[in-house]
């Protein structure tokens, strides 16, 4: 016979007020199995807590149910009271009489009558709860960050100074990521490479972090605390040990072509490292231009190459790494489309030929890469930098000439359903008044114009920031730009200026166009490899948009960065460490709990249908061989991964046999539920 | 009776009571982890009891917890409508709705107009009159021993 101990709570006078709790008490009482009832004023108060250890104790209770709010507010707290008092928390339950009755319901007779009712129902289900332990679960204590811009970079140097083993994988040859590309920082003005390169040195020299350039995630299987990924490593054609990274072979190569770490504005040899301060300093070999290995002429660099580290029979490679925790930081890009819908000049990575064909459909109808002098934010950053194709003088792409006039175009492609994205990037309007101010420092005698449609300047220093640029000679205009034509050798800018009702022409010699921000090209590839959520623009989504944005919808999987919303550089590097310190707590543990509200089966009835195999979205049940004693088979069953198993129960559902179900909601639980009322509705 | 989500609709139904929104008290209710759970066999069961009615309900199409529960719950219950006249019970007893953690108003206008439905139905209780077919056998067999 099964001792019951029924709790009800007043919540002071939230239940009481129209719910008559000693009288659902009372009905309690008389139900068959319960032994003890208490109607008390705040069950989750200490003295309550205190009153409910005490019943168990006293009345050696072997269920309980408290009678209280939702069970989303109180259900551990009761659950974590009965363990204390040598009670096994799944006994407990929750009778939700607050938010589901005495909330929702005035009258005082049909409060406490639909109260008694949900009470009774959990009364009949917890005598079918079965005592659970929670499972203990070892784990890899290795981190893998995806990614190696300065979102990657901050999380693994996070981590591995806390003592985690950091793989850091890359698919370029370099870490650096976008942040890489910047000449100078808003709202300080701080040049990036010179905060960016000491990271990418640290970790490079940090006995804990594991770089892998060039080489990509193909596969993830397993579950939190136990990952396995496959990483495919790309032929770089270099032997990475024996590379001094002398720049021998990256100097002599005879072949030319347009760097993508410049965004084509400059060429680069195809034995390359993407920009000097690169790290890892080990070339690669383009292995789609370079001459010896499509047509065996050449291999001028294997000649000049000192330690004898180049190798043209490199293969891919993949290899497995074992890990407990993921961090994915793969970051940005501009969108290509709208820059080549205003005219924008096309870089020659990104030509036609390259495009599939629905990538070739968004192509603009004309005018398109006609415009030589039209360039998006992160190319006008390559002009600014110091270390960039023009050594930091500004000179426009098409003839060198230093522009007098710039007209900079704020939204493209943001804020616009028709031609974009709907979303702000966020970062533009900053960063265009940093290319004016960039500008103007550089060209002491030149005009910046800015269109905008509203100035988003949120943030610490940003608004003075935005003053500043506008004292320092910019001219903003609140307007939209129509067309941008070519007029001679200049690109003639027409707009309006809605604050004066005036439609505004400017003949500019550059326009540089503040692009949207947009995720990776092949971000829900990556998503769906990794089995996170993504929302329609492919960022992914956090699991809860404030209270824990860094968490995707997969345990043991985190967001840094730009991947998961547009953000600029302190909030990436904000995102990164908390990454890194959830990683880190996650680790701080020796074993993992997790509940134990999963599925079992009872093999010997399984009758091999695999319903349940193919209906699991976690893939956590795979087919087993049963063997006698003397290990011979004797029959397949299903088994279930308890690592892996997240508790949805559709696998109990589907069962034929009914031989697999789901701990803490099984059959008996709710057709005792179900049965427990008479059908007699208030 | 109603068969809900514990992601999505449960926590609607909370919030309509913690922005004390007032509907009908009909309703009982029935945490489950997923829509995807729900048995068709829960249904019948609950009719069986004398439910006047059955909601389903879970998250909406896409935001399943566990990505695709509700897809199955969705596919079940067209299948199981089918089968719900041909049992002698009226289509109009079921309920299937997709009601997020912020629906709460949608929860409450369902609960409303879900149970004016079944009120205008009557109640429920083909069960209550049967006479159970063994019950003479029974008796005789009691009386002879």
């Amino acid at each position: 016979m099964p001792r019951i101990g029924v709790f009800v709570c007043q919540c002071g006078n939230n239940i009481a007020r129209t719910v008559d709790t000693a009288d659902v008490a009372d009905n309690a009482s008389e139900q068959s199995g319960v032994v003890h009832v208490e109607d008390y004023k705040f069950m989750c108060s200490a003295p309550g807590q205190e009153l409910f250890k005490k019943a168990i104790k006293e009345h050696n209770l072997d269920g309980a149910i408290v009678s209280a709010c939702s069970p989303k507010m109180h259900e551990a707290t009761f659950r974590n009271a009965a363990e204390a008092a040598g009670l096994n928390p799944y006994k407990v339950e929750i009778a939700n009489i607050r938010e589901q009755c005495s909330w929702v319901h005035d009258d005082k007779e049909i409060g406490t009558a639909k109260s008694k009712d949900l009470t009774k129902m959990m009364v009949e289900r917890v005598k079918h709860n079965r005592p659970m332990e929670r499972y203990r679960m070892s784990m890899n204590k290795t981190a893998l960050v995806l990614g190696g811009g300065i979102a990657g970079i901050q999380a693994a140097l996070d981590l591995a100074n806390a003592g985690t083993p950091v793989h850091l994988v890359e698919r370029e040859p370099s870490l650096g990521g976008n942040m890489a590309r910047l000449s100078e920082t808003f709202p300080t003005l701080d040049c990036s490479q010179c905060i960016m390169t000491p990271k990418m040195v640290e970790v490079l020299n940090h006995p804990l972090i594991t770089i892998h350039a060039y080489a990509e995630m193909e596969k993830l299987e397993g579950y939190i605390g136990n990952f396995r990924a496959t990483v495919r490593q790309k032929a770089k054609f270099v032997i990475d040990d024996l590379c001094t990274g002398c720049g021998e072979c990256w100097e002599k190569c005879p072949f030319t072509q347009e760097s993508e770490f410049e965004m084509g504005l400059a060429k680069r040899s195809v034995i390359y490292i993407p920009f000097p301060q690169a790290v890892p300093t080990v070339p690669v070999i383009d292995k789609t231009e370079c001459p010896k290995i499509l047509k065996d002429k050449c291999g001028l660099c294997a000649d000049v190459c000192g330690p004898d580290c180049i190798d043209f029979t490199q293969q891919d490679q993949l290899f497995e790494l074992e890990i407990g925790a993921i961090i994915v930081a793969t970051g940005f890009e501009l969108m290509p489309n709208v820059y080549r819908e205003y005219g924008g000049w096309r870089p020659p990575h990104m030509t036609p030929k390259k495009l599939t064909a629905k990538q070739r459909k968004l192509l603009p109808r004309s005018g398109a890469g006609r415009l030589v002098d039209v360039i998006n934010g992160l190319e006008f950053e390559r002009l600014a930098s110091a270390s960039g194709p023009t050594g930091g003088q500004i000179k426009r792409p098409s003839d060198g000439k230093i522009p007098e006039t710039v007209v900079f175009i704020a939204c493209v492609g943001s804020r616009d359903c028709n031609k974009g994205v709907e979303y702000c990037s966020k970062i533009c309007c900053m960063y265009t008044a940093k290319h004016t101010m960039l500008y103007q420092h550089a060209v002491h005698h030149g005009k910046a114009y800015v269109f905008y449609m509203d100035i988003r300047a949120g943030g610490k220093g940003y608004e003075e920031f935005i003053n500043r640029a506008q004292g320092e000679g910019a001219e903003y205009i609140r307007g939209r730009v129509s067309r941008l034509n070519k007029k001679g050798d200049k690109i003639l800018v027409k707009g309006a200026d809605t604050l004066t009702g005036q439609a505004v022409e400017v003949e500019a010699d550059m326009v540089v166009l503040a692009t949207a921000m947009v995720p990776q090209a092949d971000a829900e590839d990556t998503a769906q490899m990794l089995g996170i959520g993504y929302d329609k623009h492919g960022f992914y989504t956090e699991q809860h948009p404030k209270l824990m944005p860094v968490e995707s919808s997969t345990g043991g999987i985190y967001l840094a960065g730009a991947c998961q919303g547009v953000k600029d550089i302190p909030e990436t590097v904000s995102q990164a460490s908390a990454c890194a310190s959830k990683v880190l707590g996650l680790f701080s543990k020796e074993e993992m709990l997790r509940e134990p509200e999963v599925a079992i089966v009872d093999q010997e009835h399984c009758m091999n249908c695999w319903d349940c195999v193919t209906v699991c979205p976690y893939k956590a049940i795979s087919p087993t061989e049963l063997k006698d004693r003397n290990g011979n088979f004797r029959k397949m069953a299903a088994e279930v991964n308890p690592g892996l198993c997240q508790g949805c129960g559709l696998c109990n559902t589907v069962c034929r046999s009914k031989s697999i179900e789901l701990q803490g909601y099984t059959d008996q639980q709710v057709y005792a539920q179900i049965t427990s009322f008479d059908g007699a509705f208030v | 009776m109603a068969f809900v989500c514990k992601w999505c609709t449960y926590s609607g139904a909370d919030l309509a009571g913690t922005s004390r929104m007032d509907y009908s008290p009909n309703v009982r209710m029935v945490r489950l982890p997923c829509s995807g759970r729900i048995d068709h066999q829960f249904m019948i069961k609950a009719f069986e009891q004398g439910a006047d009615g059955v909601i389903i309900s879970g998250c909406h199409p896409g935001d399943c917890h566990y990505n695709e529960g509700n897809y199955y719950a969705r596919r079940r219950n067209t299948a199981f409508r089918e089968l719900v006249g041909f049992n002698g019970i009226d289509i109009k007893r079921l309920e299937f709705s997709w009601i997020s953690a912020a629906e709460a108003i949608k929860w409450t206008e369902i609960i409303d107009k879900f149970t004016e439905q079944v009120r205008e139905l009557g109640p429920h209780n083909p069960y209550a009159e049967l006479v159970d077919p063994y019950a003479e056998y029974l008796a005789i067999g009691q009386e002879s021993a």
